[in-house]
Parts: structure tokens; C-alpha cells; sequence
């Protein structure tokens, strides 16, 4: 009894922290309808620059890394944790892939002197100068949070490998399949925001 | 039994503090360290009234001024009320009192009190690296705050890591509250403070994130210039405001909403009855969490954001006042009739319905549109401001101390000097802040490093306050520090309390219960 935590409290705590990330993307979201709502025309033309196909790439990446990491997570409950590590190490491979067409992209925008502060990005029209702004952040911002969930999966995948993590004790690798869940929704929704609505 | 003194873990000395995953061990972590930021931001209070003793410079210059005001709002807010009793005193008591061994998560509930010791650790850094000590206000307003040359980035990165705590440890209280009540608590036989805290952690959860995403893009303007909140790139500093506000209303209810709990557990105990209206306290908490969310624009009446806009935002601005209402007048229905003893938790509960109120009252002028016009950024707001937080938060604090001390340490006070104390607080506390109303009220501008003549006999009146208040402050502390060595030693339940911290040894087992108890009434019935 000395550690009072139980499966559903720290399932419960983790949908607690996703709420929190939800609302800490919310915050850029509300600043991304202001700035479209009063600069349609500039983020039409702005966003018409991005990469479409390798964006749409990017998304079946994740996608299908959300399957691979659902995956993993139900052999570890059906008892194969050779074939959950397998899944485990496809999700990762594809979330290290997704941040290097990220690099990709963003080494493309900094070559063609699109990046915040870049003098030829501030002759352009304002409103385009707010859409990379907002670019850079938000991709920037979901980049970050692919990046902890690789490492968190690589600290699962050690678990996993070490037997601390198994079929009667799966909570931890359920709770990082949610959070990779939510990195993967929100790219959803900011996929469609820069890449297709133009 | 042993008390969690007694029982460490496997480290020894300080370690065993440092390093405990103990609730109470780290409740008396956050007491002692929120009490020595309360104390620098005293010291800046003190500066900051020495230098308006008259008008021009006295003893400092303009600049200097400008941080003092900065940090002493960066220190109070961010590292003494925000945390305050939700970390010290929910840490240490709302476990016990729902009939648990511990939080749900007490790793992360050690690895809170860390981040907010290493936020804590940067702001202080802040001052004496880059530009020097910030001197934005401790709003952080774009555009000055991108402009000014002063070490903006880690002071502002320093609240974003404090933001992180915070929300870690709403995580931990909303999902203790839910998961680890004993059997037979039932949602209403939790005790109000419970409750309070409860909504806290929610409000904590909900919108810290607003804040933390705005600190984090002020941090980005200033390193790489991304243009989102600089008008000269074409962002908008009015989004600022409102992201900043978003969070930092609510927050003013994350301060107040705990003092309002505990407020609600002293009253029945020294009155001798159960609480008036339990469920009418519960679900004001809830509605105070809920639509004070919703007024954040009250902040920016003068701002230019449309009269529309403003319009609802003061409709619900009155709105919130009602809930806040509903509380006073069942703490005063509960004393009704009571058989009251004044001791000292009673006295500071008393004085927070008197102070509270008239900054609930002097917060409604502000609400209306119109008179908002004359009173914004004017001393009037100052005072309303502290009349709430210190008048209230702080005066609930002091409470808390009081009540629950000999549960914390086992030993009681010396109990005639908190009166003492008191009288000094109390008028100190008047002296110092009343007659900010009348200078706001006159046109008196808040944050200015000089006045007009025509102020001056107020302006010295209330530097005079603050020493009385400063003097009441040293005498409440050095009791309490007394008391904490050579104290007499206490029973279980000095005030005859109904709650379960009570029915427990003072100070508590390590495991605070030897057998998880079988609740069986409310809260507060007293036989």
C-alpha cells in the first residue's frame, strides 16, 4: 500500500496532460483564426508556397505510425512482446522519418531566405510574414513534441526489452500510445491549416 | 506511532527532505521555501512604498523602481499566491482529509516541487544576467517587452517552467480527489477545502497552457523575431493581452478559491456548527472556476477591443461577483447563532470576510464600463488588488497557518500574540491600502516612479501603513518560528475538529492513517 497508484488513476492523469497540450496548441490555434481571419488573402498565397505532396507524405507517415504504435500495444496485452517491440520500433522508425521530411522542408525555407527575421521573408506582405511566423511555430512546437515521443518510445522500448513493462503491466505503453495519439491529431489539424486551405 | 519526522526514507538529513515523495514532507518543502519568496517580495513592497514617501527621487532611481515594482509582482504572484495554499496546505491536508495514504502520483508531486524550485532559481538568475532585473511589470506587455533591453527571455521562461509545476500538480489533485477517497467519502461528505482545492486543480489544468504557450512565443519574439506579437511585423498585441489574460484571470481565482476553502473549514469549528449551505459553497467554487474563465476582458476595457466584446465581458464580470457572494453571506450564516470562540484561525477567517469584501465591492466599480475609464491603471486598482489577494489570500493564509499548525508541528503558539499581531496587521493593512482607493479614485496613475504634491499626504500615509504592517508581519512569524521549537506539545484534535486530519495523530504517522478509515458522516458534524 505504500504506493497508492492505480491503473486507472494514472490513465486518468495522462488524459489530464494531453488536456493540458490540447489547450497549450489552443492558444496558437485562436492566433492562427485571428491572423487568417484578417489576412485571407496573404495566408492564401503564402500557404500556396508550401510543399503539398511532402506534407501529405508527412501525414501518411504519422498516420500509419499510429497504427504500428496501436499495434504494438495490443500484442503486448495478447502476451507477444517480440512482435509489440517490432511495432514499437516501426512507430519509432516512422516518427524519426516524419522529423527528417520536417528538416528537409524547413532547410528548403531557410535556403530560399524564408525564415522568421529573414530580411527578404519582412519585404513581403505582412500578412505573409504572420503565416511563416505561425508556421515555424506550430510545426515548430508539434516538432518538439514528435521528438519527446520518440524518446519516450525508446524508453518504452527499453522497458519492453527489460521486462519491467509487460502483459499485466501495460499502462505505461498505453499512456505514451495516447500521447503519440495526440501528436498525430494534431498534425491532423495543422496539415489542413497550412497545407490545403489556400 | 511514530510521526513522518521520525520516519524518513532510505537518505538521511536534508536529502531525506529534498528527495521525499511524502506529501507532507514536501507541503513543508513548498511552506518554507513560498514563505521566503513571500518574504522577498515584503522587502520590494517596503522599497517601493520608502521610495513614494515623497514626491521625486528619495532612494532609488527611476529604473531601479521600475524592476522593484516588476519583481515584487513576479515574486508575490507567480512564486507566493499562485502556489501558495493549494502546494502547502493541499499537499499536506487534502490527502488526509479525503482518507488517503498519500496524492495519486507523489514522484511527480516531488518532481513539481523541483520545477518550481528550478523556475523559482531562474527568475532569481534573471536579475543579475542579460539586461539586468526586468521592468515590464510582471505582465510581460508586448510591444515594450519585445523592445526593452532588459532579460526578458529568462524571467519570462523562468514563469513558463513555474507554469509547468503548476499544472503538474492540478494533474495530481483533480485525479486524487477522484481516485483515492476513502470508502464511504462521498463526493458531498468532502470536506469544502477539498472542494476548493478540487476546482483549483481544474482551473490550474485548463489554463495554464494559455499562459504558457504566450510566454513561450514573447520567448521565440525575442530570440528569433517570428513577428506573431510585434505590430512592426505585422502581429497584433492585442492577441497578447487577451492570451495573457486568458490565463491570468482565472489565476486570480486559482489564488482565491483555495483561501475560500479554508475559510470554509475554520468557521464551522470555532462557531460549533455544521457549515450553512454545503452544497450552495461547493457549487459557488464550481461556478466561481467555471465562468470566472470567462472575463478575462474585463482587463482590457481601455485596450480598443470592441465595445461588444467589453459589453459581455462586464455582463459576466457581475456575474462571478454573485457566486463570491453566495459564499459570505453562509460563512456569516454559519456563525449565526454559533457558539463562536474568537481564537486566532477564526480572527484571520473574520478578517477575510470584512477585507475580501470590500475588494470584492471596490472590483465591481472597475467591472462597469464607464467608471472603469477613470479608475484603469490608476492606484485604485492597486488597492482593489491587494484589498482581494493579500486582504484575502494572504489573510486565509495567515488562518491556515493558525489552524492547522499544531496539526503540521504538534505543538501549539503562543496564543495571545497572534491577536497582538492581528491588530498590528489589521491596521497596517488599512493604513497602507485604503488610501490607494482615494488616490486612484483622485487620478493617481499605478506603476509611476513620481506624483504631484497634491498626493503626497496620502502617498506618506500609506508608507507609514506598510511599516505597521511590516512590524504586525515579524510578530506573526517570529511566534510562529518560536513556537515551531519550544511550543507546547499538542493533542490530537485542539480545536475539536470534525474533519479526518483531526482524528489522526498531530503530527501525522508517515502514513497518516493506521487503517484507511470507513467514513460514515459529513464533514462537519460536531457532537
Amino acid at each position: 500500500m505504500k504506493n497508492p497508484q492505480n491503473d486507472t488513476g494514472s490513465k486518468m492523469g495522462m488524459w489530464l496532460f494531453l488536456l493540458s497540450e490540447i489547450l497549450l496548441f489552443g492558444g496558437l490555434f485562436i492566433l492562427y483564426s485571428v491572423y487568417r481571419f484578417n489576412n485571407p488573402q496573404a495566408f492564401h498565397l503564402a500557404a500556396e508556397a508550401l510543399d503539398r505532396p511532402l506534407g501529405t507524405l508527412n501525414t501518411l507517415i504519422l498516420l500509419t505510425s499510429s497504427l504500428t504504435m496501436a499495434l504494438s500495444i495490443s500484442f503486448l496485452k495478447k502476451g507477444g512482446p517480440r512482435r509489440s517491440l517490432l511495432f514499437l520500433s516501426a512507430t519509432l522508425f516512422l516518427g524519426l522519418l516524419f522529423l527528417f521530411n520536417k528538416y528537409l522542408e524547413w532547410t528548403w525555407k531557410v535556403h530560399h531566405g524564408i525564415y522568421p527575421d529573414a530580411p527578404r521573408l519582412l519585404e513581403r506582405e505582412k500578412g505573409e510574414v504572420l503565416f511563416y511566423g505561425l508556421y515555424y511555430s506550430m510545426t515548430g512546437l508539434h516538432g518538439l513534441h514528435v521528438l519527446a515521443g520518440v524518446l519516450l518510445l525508446s524508453v518504452m522500448f527499453i522497458f519492453i526489452l527489460r521486462g519491467n513493462i509487460h502483459r499485466n503491466h501495460f499502462v505505461p505503453l498505453e499512456n505514451t500510445g495516447l500521447y503519440w495519439h495526440l501528436v498525430d491529431i494534431i498534425w491532423v489539424f495543422l496539415f489542413p491549416l497550412f497545407y490545403l486551405i489556400t | 506511532m511514530p510521526s513522518f519526522y521520525e520516519v524518513g526514507n532510505r537518505s538521511r538529513g536534508i536529502l531525506s527532505w529534498i528527495f521525499s515523495t511524502d506529501h507532507k514532507r514536501i507541503g513543508l518543502l513548498y511552506l518554507f521555501s513560498i514563505l521566503t519568496f513571500f518574504a522577498i517580495g515584503v522587502l520590494l513592497g517596503f522599497l517601493m512604498r520608502l521610495e513614494l514617501i515623497a514626491p521625486g527621487p528619495t532612494i532609488m532611481r527611476p529604473q531601479t523602481y521600475n524592476a522593484i515594482f516588476t519583481l515584487h509582482g513576479v515574486f508575490m504572484i507567480f512564486l507566493f499566491v499562485i502556489p501558495g495554499i493549494p502546494s502547502i496546505f493541499g499537499n499536506f491536508f487534502l490527502p488526509i482529509q479525503i482518507g488517503a495514504r498519500d496524492v495519486a502520483f507523489p514522484k511527480i508531486n516531488l518532481l513539481s516541487w523541483w520545477i518550481f524550485m528550478t523556475g523559482a532559481f531562474l527568475a532569481i538568475l534573471s536579475l543579475f544576467t542579460g539586461g539586468g532585473p526586468v521592468d515590464t511589470g510582471w505582465t510581460f506587455y508586448v510591444p515594450y517587452s519585445l523592445r526593452t533591453p532588459v532579460n526578458v527571455p529568462l524571467a519570462v521562461f523562468a514563469v513558463f517552467i513555474l507554469g509547468i509545476s503548476s499544472i503538474l500538480t492540478g494533474i495530481n489533485f483533480v485525479t486524487t480527489t477522484h481516485q483515492l477517497r476513502a470508502p464511504g467519502m462521498t463526493w458531498f461528505r468532502l470536506p469544502l477545502f477539498v472542494w476548493a482545492i478540487y476546482a483549483t486543480a481544474w482551473v490550474q489544468v485548463l489554463v495554464t497552457p494559455v499562459v504558457g504557450i504566450t510566454l513561450l512565443l514573447t520567448l521565440t519574439e525575442r530570440l528569433a523575431g517570428v513577428g506573431i506579437f510585434d505590430p512592426a511585423k505585422g502581429g497584433d498585441p492585442l492577441l497578447y493581452q487577451h492570451l495573457f489574460w486568458i490565463y491570468s484571470h482565472p489565476a486570480v481565482y486559482i489564488m482565491i478559491l483555495p483561501a475560500m476553502g479554508v475559510i470554509s473549514e475554520i468557521i464551522p469549528v470555532f462557531a460549533r456548527r455544521t457549515i450553512f449551505g454545503y452544497k450552495a459553497i461547493l457549487f459557488s467554487s464550481l461556478a466561481i472556476a467555471s465562468v470566472g474563465s470567462f472575463v478575462w476582458g474585463h482587463h482590457m476595457f481601455v485596450s480598443g477591443q470592441s465595445d461588444l466584446a467589453s459589453i459581455l465581458f462586464s455582463l459576466l464580470t457581475f456575474l462571478v461577483a454573485v457566486p463570491s457572494g453566495v459564499k459570505v453571506f453562509n460563512w456569516v450564516s454559519t456563525l449565526y447563532k454559533g457558539s463562536i470562540e474568537v481564537a486566532p484561525p477564526l480572527l484571520f477567517a473574520l478578517t477575510f470576510i470584512f477585507l475580501f469584501s470590500i475588494g470584492g465591492l471596490t472590483g465591481l466599480f472597475q467591472g462597469a464600463l464607464a467608471t472603469d475609464v477613470h479608475l484603469h491603471d490608476t492606484y485604485w486598482v492597486v488597492g482593489h488588488f491587494h484589498y482581494t489577494i493579500f486582504g484575502g489570500t494572504g489573510f486565509a493564509l495567515f488562518g491556515a497557518l493558525h489552524y492547522w499548525f499544531p496539526k503540521m508541528f504538534g505543538r501549539m503558539y503562543h496564543k495571545k500574540i497572534p491577536y497582538l499581531a492581528w491588530a498590528f496587521l489589521f491596521v497596517g493593512f488599512n493604513t497602507l491600502y485604503f488610501p490607494m482607493l482615494i488616490l486612484g479614485w483622485k487620478g493617481m496613475p499605478r506603476r509611476y516612479y513620481d506624483y504631484l504634491p497634491q498626493f503626497h499626504s496620502l502617498q506618506l500615509l500609506s508608507t507609514i501603513g506598510s511599516w505597521i504592517l511590516i512590524a504586525g508581519l515579524i510578530l506573526l512569524f517570529a511566534n510562529l518560528v518560536h513556537s515551531l521549537f519550544k511550543g507546547e506539545k499538542v493533542g490530537d484534535n485542539p480545536w475539536h475538529g470534525s474533519t479526518l486530519e483531526w482524528q489522526i495523530p498531530s503530527p501525522p504517522p508517515k502514513e497518516n492513517f493506521e487503517k484507511i478509515p470507513h467514513v460514515e458522516r459529513g464533514p462537519y458534524e460536531f457532537r
